[in-house]
């Protein structure tokens, strides 16, 4: 459903994203990992058609991002990481909103809207201005609105950010059920642990290259040390796992 | 690996931190500004080069129509430095009063809405250092364009007067506590409204704010009561007349101390009583903003970061909205609505609003009381005043245009990630945001000119020209502010009221002046043909008709179209 072939993006002489190829076939939850800067955001927003790609091209379900952008958007939901949104909209005129841009309108929109609203808790605030809503609340309007006009594809930046446990918890529940559907769902995140337990296959990012691509078993079997996600993290992305604290408390 | 060390605090504690220096807390203003004047954004050099011709341009034209006019006071004996006088009064009035707005509006947002305002009220930073870094602000934010007007006009005057360098000093030294003043007493008054309204209640406060600048300019206006100028007939003598341009329009009002003493230079007697009036009027207006600041600044601040909660309802307006758009699809009826639910609901764009009526009802006061009719008043002139009024009702939408249609594309910036990663056409986009802005601004447009030709009698041939030239001139200026807009875009920009006034909103205004000017200039000889054919049973070439309305119109749809197709470029690569 997703494909990248040698995806690059350049800012001046820094390569933010060098060459990655990657597929994620239908119905797959699949992981984007890696640290800071690494080029997570940058490759997704190229996924999104929010960035335009130096070299190489994105395949939505088999429709080029460049060749024909919104067959393509059609088939998308995006969350970014930052939840700017339009102030002066209602939870559920943004929905309706955000299902309009997809060419959506109608009783099924105002049905899922509810209920995505009222899975999140948000259904007493379906009325008030977004402006209103906390940094957490806005994350969930955003997630919801990935979902009301039942994309084929979602593509999602660091969604954890701002959650309470509980909408985490059902956040997870929604994407496990949404690719159990049939649909596919590319997510980075920093939380391993959510990596580790929800994903089907996990990409680690490194310096905008990809430094590992598998299942956990895969990525097990090739670490010549650590079982675990956070190991083998560190170990592919050159961080310490620990520095001399004192060292640092004592300059 | 963390090593097991004891853990050794220093005895001493904090020590005492010096006071962050007024300076330093300016830093990050700077070095924004810096950094953005450093971008290396493609395009960038080119727009800069672009901006330089039209700013020369512009400042060239405002210093030769001044010029010119001071060179014909000067030749008009006895009263010709009086008019002079006059003119550079009802300047600085006007100025004072787009200051006074203009700071009241920038105080908001530089004293209460901005982001760094947590960081530097949260540090150990002296009250007195944070009102005079805002003050500063507030004063660099709202004053620039009027500092660059004001150097093609007081050099005009310098140059006409042969004013010399000494001049020039002299004009800087008036203009500082002119631009200070306005800004203190704007910072003053948006602290005690900010105080004495509930919390976050910005509707209230700007709506309040906008009304009474309104009234304020208004009342400036009334004061100078520029009409008895303009007719000298209805004075008892030549030496009533006199007195009156001798007498001080208002003595009370800076701006009359700043012309009596760029006026006096001029003449060869200094006023050194208007420039000493002036500087310590800025400095208690300083001190007492210091003083009011130090006593309101925070329980007003705290007020500010309350809560905004408020429920909206769907009534059955929208229900019929909804149907009225039906036609249009489901997206671009989406857009629409979005548009117009944001605009309505955002205080800062449509308690402008408010102003505009006040502005328009002024105008069309003034037209009804022009002096039309009496000795010395031609056929022609009752037929070129409307032609002029065209010009006006032009400036008039024009302004209008940069405060509600220019920031269309600045207003997206931050849901741009959504537009983008949506299935949309930029052009839809557009579409909407063009017809949202033009519709009532033609219905306005309109109703100006319909309203004005009216009450000036104007011929059938008049009503004709004006109606037309208007409808193309409204959609020349809308396409001009939306392409503008996006060409120049304020994407990080904390008030919407603030992007007119940027350097794209300054180009988009001297873009439309020269297109308002061009156009009327192309209809002047063919409506003079007609004009005269009339008055004097000639015959009107017709040639030079069809030559001048048809390059009119073409210029007209040249300035709506190609702005649009720049804007539909330039969004489609926007990568944010």
């Amino acid at each position: 459903m997703i494909e990248l072939s040698g995806l690059t993006k350049k800012y001046g002489n820094f390569t933010a994203v060098d060459r990655i190829d990657l597929k994620v076939p239908r119905g797959e939850l699949f992981g984007f990992l890696g640290p800071n800067g690494a080029g997570k955001t940058t490759t997704l927003r190229m996924i999104a058609g929010i960035l335009k790609p130096t070299a190489g091209s994105v395949r939505i379900a088999g429709i080029d991002l460049a060749a024909d952008p919104i067959a393509a958007k059609a088939q998308l939901g995006f969350i970014p990481d930052r939840p700017f949104i339009y102030e002066k909209l209602t939870g559920t005129e943004f929905l309706r909103f955000v299902a309009g841009l997809f060419g959506q309108a109608g009783p099924d929109v105002e049905h899922r809207a509810r209920e995505l609203m009222a899975l999140f808790d948000l259904e007493e605030w379906r009325d008030e201005l977004v402006e209103s809503y906390s940094h957490g609340m806005r994350q969930k309007l955003i997630i919801s609105s990935a979902f009301v006009h039942r994309p084929a594809v979602i593509v999602v930046d660091e969604p954890h950010v701002g959650l309470d446990p509980k909408s985490i918890k059902i956040l997870r529940d929604l994407f496990k059920e949404y690719t159990r559907r049939g649909h596919t769902i590319m997510m980075s995140t920093h939380t391993l642990e959510a990596a580790e337990s929800l994903c089907d296959r996990i990409a680690i990012i490194h310096a905008g290259r990809i430094a590992a691509c598998g299942t956990m078993d895969e990525l097990q079997a090739g670490a010549a040390e650590g079982r675990g996600l956070e190991e083998i993290f560190l170990r592919l992305t050159g961080q310490r796992a620990a520095r001399d604290l004192m060292d640092v408390l004592d300059a | 690996m963390i090593r097991s060390r004891e853990p050794q605090p220093k005895e001493a504690g904090f020590e005492a931190l010096p006071d962050a220096p007024l300076l330093h807390i300016l830093t990050p203003k700077w070095l924004t500004a810096r950094a953005r004047a450093m971008t290396g954004e493609r395009g960038r050099g080119a727009r800069l080069a672009l901006l330089a011709v039209v700013g020369v341009l512009f400042w060239s034209f405002v210093f030769t129509v001044l010029y010119r006019l001071l060179l014909y006071f000067k030749g008009v004996q006895e009263i010709g430095p009086l008019l002079a006088g006059k003119l550079l009064g009802l300047i600085l009035v006007s100025f004072f009063s787009i200051l006074l707005l203009s700071n009241v509006i920038t105080a908001l947002s530089s004293f209460f809405l901005a982001k760094d305002l947590d960081l530097l009220v949260s540090a150990p930073v002296d009250w007195l250092r944070v009102y005079l870094a805002k003050l500063l602000e507030t004063v660099l934010a709202s004053s620039w364009m009027v500092a660059l007007m004001a150097v093609p006009m007081f050099a005009a005057y310098g140059i006409a007067y042969h004013g010399g360098w000494s001049f020039a000093v002299l004009a800087i030294a008036v203009f500082i506590p002119f631009l200070v003043l306005p800004s203190a007493i704007g910072s003053a008054l948006t602290l005690l409204l900010v105080n004495i309204f509930p919390a976050r209640r910005t509707r209230d406060i700007l709506s309040v704010i906008a009304v009474v600048t309104a009234a304020g300019i208004v009342l400036l206006f009334r004061l100078v009561r520029p009409e008895r100028l303009a007719r000298p007939e209805g004075f008892r003598s030549l030496v009533e007349f006199v007195s009156v341009l001798r007498t001080p329009t208002s003595p009370l009002l800076p701006s009359e101390w700043a012309q009596r003493s760029i006026m006096q230079a001029l003449t060869g007697t200094h006023d050194w009583l208007a420039l000493y009036l002036l500087w310590t009027t800025a400095a208690a207006a300083v001190t007492f903003g210091a003083l009011l600041h130090r006593r309101l600044y925070l329980s007003g601040f705290s007020k500010a970061q309350e809560s905004a909660q408020r429920s909206v309802s769907s009534g059955r307006l929208t229900d019929i909205g909804q149907r009225l758009l039906a036609p249009l699809g489901v997206l671009r009826r989406e857009l629409v609505t979005k548009e117009l639910r944001v605009f309505f609901r955002d205080t800062t764009q449509w308690s402008q609003l408010i102003l505009l009526a006040v502005l328009v009802v002024v105008y069309v006061f003034n037209i009804k009381f022009l002096p039309l009719r009496g000795e010395g008043i031609t056929f022609f002139l009752v037929n070129v005043i409307p032609f002029l009024n065209l010009v006006l009702a032009g400036f008039v939408l024009a302004s209008i245009a940069a405060r509600f249609i220019f920031p269309g594309v600045s207003l997206e910036g931050r849901t741009l990630w959504l537009l983008r990663s949506s299935p949309m056409q930029v052009r839809d986009l557009l579409w909407a945001k063009f017809w949202v802005g033009t519709t009532p601004l033609l219905v306005l447009a309109l109703g100006i000119v319909g309203v004005t030709d009216y009450l000036l009698q104007v011929s059938a041939f008049m009503f004709l020209v004006s109606v037309l030239s208007i409808t193309l001139l409204t959609f020349a200026v809308a396409g001009m502010a939306l392409g503008f807009g996006a060409l120049f875009p304020q994407y990080e920009t904390e008030n919407a009221a603030q992007i007119p006034t940027s350097f794209g909103g300054l180009l988009f205004m001297m873009a439309s002046i020269t297109v308002i000017g061009a156009v009327v200039i192309l209809e002047a000889k063919p409506v003079y043909g007609y004009l005269s054919a009339a008055a004097f049973g000639t015959h009107a070439d017709p040639t030079e008709m069809i030559l001048g309305f048809t390059a009119a119109t073409m210029l007209c749809i040249a300035a709506t179209i190609l702005p649009i197709r720049a804007a539909l470029r330039r969004l489609e690569v926007v990568e944010r």
